[in-house]
Order: structure tokens, then sequence, then C-alpha cells
């Protein structure tokens, strides 16, 4: 390690991971929690079955606002800002030129202002500070406020919902994908019922005193436990979401990695993002490789690099997540193959230390999704 | 009487009778979390000191597993295949990785004795 090389920094919970017994890691530039003292496997379980506190403060927070500014964010992504109403949550990605994903993000649309339309962006750690500087060329005539002094908690899990309506009452009212604001002690609390895990939870964005507050409050509560980047990784791919980095990238397109629900016809149609040209030919004659989920048939896990070979032996692709699947007892993987081999049940060698592991091409998500729709009477 | 050893990478061996029973420490089972594949020797191989004997996989990575000496595996422990878990809870007697033969006692001289890993393991806290 060079003497260069600067300490991480720290999120506002930091001396929390650190009381709470967290083995704690550099990731992005942040030093966060892998996991606390009851593991991974125990991390994973609890969320799955009552709710799971994330520190997620490393991910990049920014309000862009301005006038017109959900059409002009439309010419750096390929999702359907213009369509989102005030309230309202998208998935999306910031494509280049080429056709590749650059981060992925989510856009939420914020009440217009005098000012003109505001959206709140949350994106990767990683790729933050280039993802702002990409906002501020392409869009000067924009305006970008980052919100470095806000931390945001995730509360994820079947029990979520009814824990945090207890301290911030209301928030039990939003449906998947909605946003509000809600005023707790005094502060400001941006919740958005969303996620990375597939189960019901809320993203709540806050100042850094009190997300301290709401942070130890939600502890108390017996239905919470804090949960370390381990298991915010097995909870995202057994839902099957990608990761920045291993299952996207700047050489994978949104088709490529079956991203095409979070672009709306009419986008898929007027293009008018980086890359378009790729993405529509790709929609008019198919891809050649796409992301598929893979279930070997043993139990060694095939992990991120592992090649995927066809019964001849030959190569077809690679891993680019994989592990094992706490809800499920087994390895699970992710990873792209050409489409002649996507089709479900197709049988594949994932290739692990120098073996041949016999493997199947499976649905996505491995473990259903659980997010709150309610009914429609 | 049995002697234990233990390797700078967190192995230890057990001597009796000329035979070793390999495993990982307590220490290193902590290090890795929630254990979930182990992958063993096949009984007959011929490892040489230092050798990679195994693969230990927890829910976070892969990490390989070296023979603290040389000699032929001659047991593997087959309670591995569907309890992984064994090496969290018991690191040091049930979750064992193999048995070895010892061709070279002479061998054990070069690892740690408990003092020694324990030292390490302080240094490393």
């Amino acid at each position: 390690m060079s003497d260069m090389e600067q300490a991480p920094a720290r999120t506002p919970l930091y001396a929390r991971h650190i009381a709470l017994g967290g083995r704690m890691v550099d990731f992005a530039g942040y030093a966060l929690p892998v996991n606390y003292s009851k593991g991974v496997l125990a991390e994973h379980l609890f969320t799955r079955e009552k709710a799971g506190l994330f520190d997620v403060s490393h991910m990049g927070q920014a309000l862009l606002s301005g006038p017109d500014a959900a059409r002009r964010l439309e010419s750096l992504v390929p999702g359907d800002i213009q369509a989102l109403a005030p309230g309202r949550i998208r998935y999306t990605q910031f494509t280049n030129d080429e056709g590749g994903i650059l981060d992925d993000l989510m856009v939420t649309r914020l009440a217009s202002n005098a000012a003109g339309e505001r959206l709140f962006l949350v994106v990767n750690a990683a790729c933050k500070q280039a993802d702002f500087a990409h906002l501020r060329a392409k869009l000067p005539d924009l305006r970008l406020d980052a919100l470095e002094d806000h931390a945001l908690l995730a509360l994820q899990g079947p029990a979520a919902a009814a824990v945090l309506e207890r301290h911030v009452p209301g928030v039990s009212a939003l449906g998947f994908m909605a946003h509000d604001y809600f005023i707790w002690r005094g502060a400001q609390l941006g919740v958005s019922r969303s996620g990375y895990t597939g189960e019901d939870g809320f993203e709540i964005s806050l100042p850094a005193d009190a997300a301290r507050s709401l942070a130890d409050l939600l502890l108390l509560e017996d239905d919470v436990e804090p949960i370390g980047l381990g298991a915010r990784d097995s909870l995202r791919l057994e839902a099957g979401l990608c990761l920045y980095g291993h299952d996207i990238d700047r050489t994978t397109s949104p088709i490529e990695a079956g991203l095409v629900w979070s672009m709306s016809r009419r986008r898929r149609e007027q293009g008018g993002f980086p890359g378009a040209a790729r993405i529509q030919k790709e929609l008019a004659e198919g891809v050649a490789r796409q992301r598929v989920g893979l279930a070997p048939d043993g139990k060694a896990p095939a992990r991120e690099g592992a090649e995927i070979t066809n019964a001849d032996g030959a190569v077809i692709g690679r891993v680019t997540s994989g592990g094992f699947a706490p809800s499920l007892g087994r390895p699970i993987a992710m990873g792209y193959v050409p489409p002649e081999f996507a089709r479900e049940g197709t049988a594949v060698n994932l290739i692990v230390r120098g073996k041949a592991l016999p493997a199947r091409v499976v649905a996505l998500p491995f473990v259903p999704n659980r997010y709150h729709r309610p009914v429609k009477g | 009487m049995a002697d234990m050893f233990f390797t700078k990478d967190h192995e230890y061996i057990v001597v009796e009778d000329g035979v070793g029973r390999v495993g990982i420490t307590r220490f290193a089972q902590g290090q890795l979390g929630d254990v979930v594949f182990v992958e063993l020797p096949d009984v007959g191989a011929q490892r040489r000191q230092g050798e990679e004997t195994g693969v230990v996989e927890s829910v976070k990575a892969a990490s390989e597993v070296f023979s603290p000496v040389s000699g032929e595996v001659v047991e593997v422990n087959a309670d591995l295949s569907d309890h992984p878990a064994l090496v969290n809870e018991d690191p040091q007697g049930d979750g064992w990785f193999f048995k070895i033969k010892l061709a070279n006692p002479a061998e054990l001289s070069s690892l740690l004795d408990k003092a020694a890993y324990d030292a390490l393991v302080a240094s490393l806290a």
C-alpha cells in the first residue's frame, strides 16, 4: 500500500459500525462493514425474515434542477423521465456513445418550484464523481447540488413498513417506487419505497445527525438488525439485480443486461440518448450476448470471472456475479451467454479451479421479489 | 500424546502415530466467516509441504488450504460435504479437513508451536 493512498472516508454511522462489531473494509473509498458479529448468513436471512438496516451513505445523492430538467436528463439516459410523475421513482442508466453503461441510477421526480423541474438522483459510490462531472459538462444549463452532508439508510424486509411507520407515521402509505418527504424530529427525511434486496423496504435520505438518531432508534427494535455489505451483495444477487462494475459496465448495453424494461416504448422508438444507435439496433436485430441466471448442479460456488463453456468445452461467456445463496442453501450466479444458450434449462459448464462444473440457465430472479404493490380494487 | 502445530497461513495439524489431522484454525474461520463449501483432496493424493490441498469457501470468498507437511492423504472429512458449517462451529475438532501420513516428520520443526501461533494471531488483531 502506498503512502499516497488516502484513508477511506467515514460515513456518519462509522462509530456505530465499530460499536456494533462491524468488520470494516474499504469499499469505493468508504470504510464500511462487510458484516457485523452475527455474520453474512444470519444477516441475509434476518433481512428476508424481518428487517435489515443498511448504511448506504457512500452512494452519491444529488438534486438536479432547472427548466426542463426531466427532458434534459433524457439526453443522457434511456429511461422515460418526462413521464415520471412527481413523487415517483424510476431506475435508469447513464449510457456512453457506444451504448455501454457508465453507471446505473435511481431518478425521483420531486415537485417543481420557481426554478423549474427538480430531480433527485442516487448513483453508485464508485461512479459518483464521474457521474456528477458528466452531468455538469453535458447539462451546464441545469443546477446540480450534491447532497454531500446527507446520509442514506436502507431499511429492507417484510417488517420494514410496520417498523418505520411507528417512527415516521405515513411512510407505509407509499407504494413501491414512490417517494415523499416527512419531518422527523425537525429534520427532513426523503423517503423512497425502494431498495436493492428484492424485499419491501425504504431508502431514507437525511442529514447526518438525524441519521445517527434514527438508526439508533430503529436498532432498538426487535425486528431490526444492522446488515453489512456482504449480505447486501447476496440479497441483490438472489433478487437478480445488477451490480455496477460487475454485471454491467461500459461494454454492456442495457439490452444485453436485460434492462429493456427500464425503457419506455417512446424512448426505445425515439432514441435521443447516448448510444441509441446500438441499443435500437439490438432491439431490432437481437443481441450478441445476454445476461442470464445460472444454477450450478453441485455445491461449489462459481464466482465472478469463471468461464462459461458449452457441452463441447468452448468458452461461450463469463460469470459476472456468483456465490452462495443463503435463502436457497445452494450456489447461484449470473453471467453473459449468446442468445442460443440463454433459454431456460440450457446445460452449460462453469469452470472453477480448472474443473468444468455442470450448471443450468435459470430464470431471474432466483428468489421471488416481494415489493409492495397494493392490489388495485 | 498428540502434538499440535500451526502454519503462518492458519492451518493446524495434530500429529498422532505419524498421521496428521489438518484443518484451519479458530482464528481463520473467524476471518473467513460462514463457510458454505469445502473442496477436499482425493484419498491417496500425494502432497508436498505448502502445496494446495483443498479450498474453503465462505459466503465472501474462496481460500486455498495448504498442506502443512508432505505426505499421502489417507482420509478426508466426509461430513463437511453436507455440513460445511462444522468448520465454523468446531474448526479444531469436528471441522477438520483431511488426514495426511507424514513423509518427513522433520518438517514439523518448520511449523509454529501454539505459543508462536498465538503470538502471530495477537499481532494481527
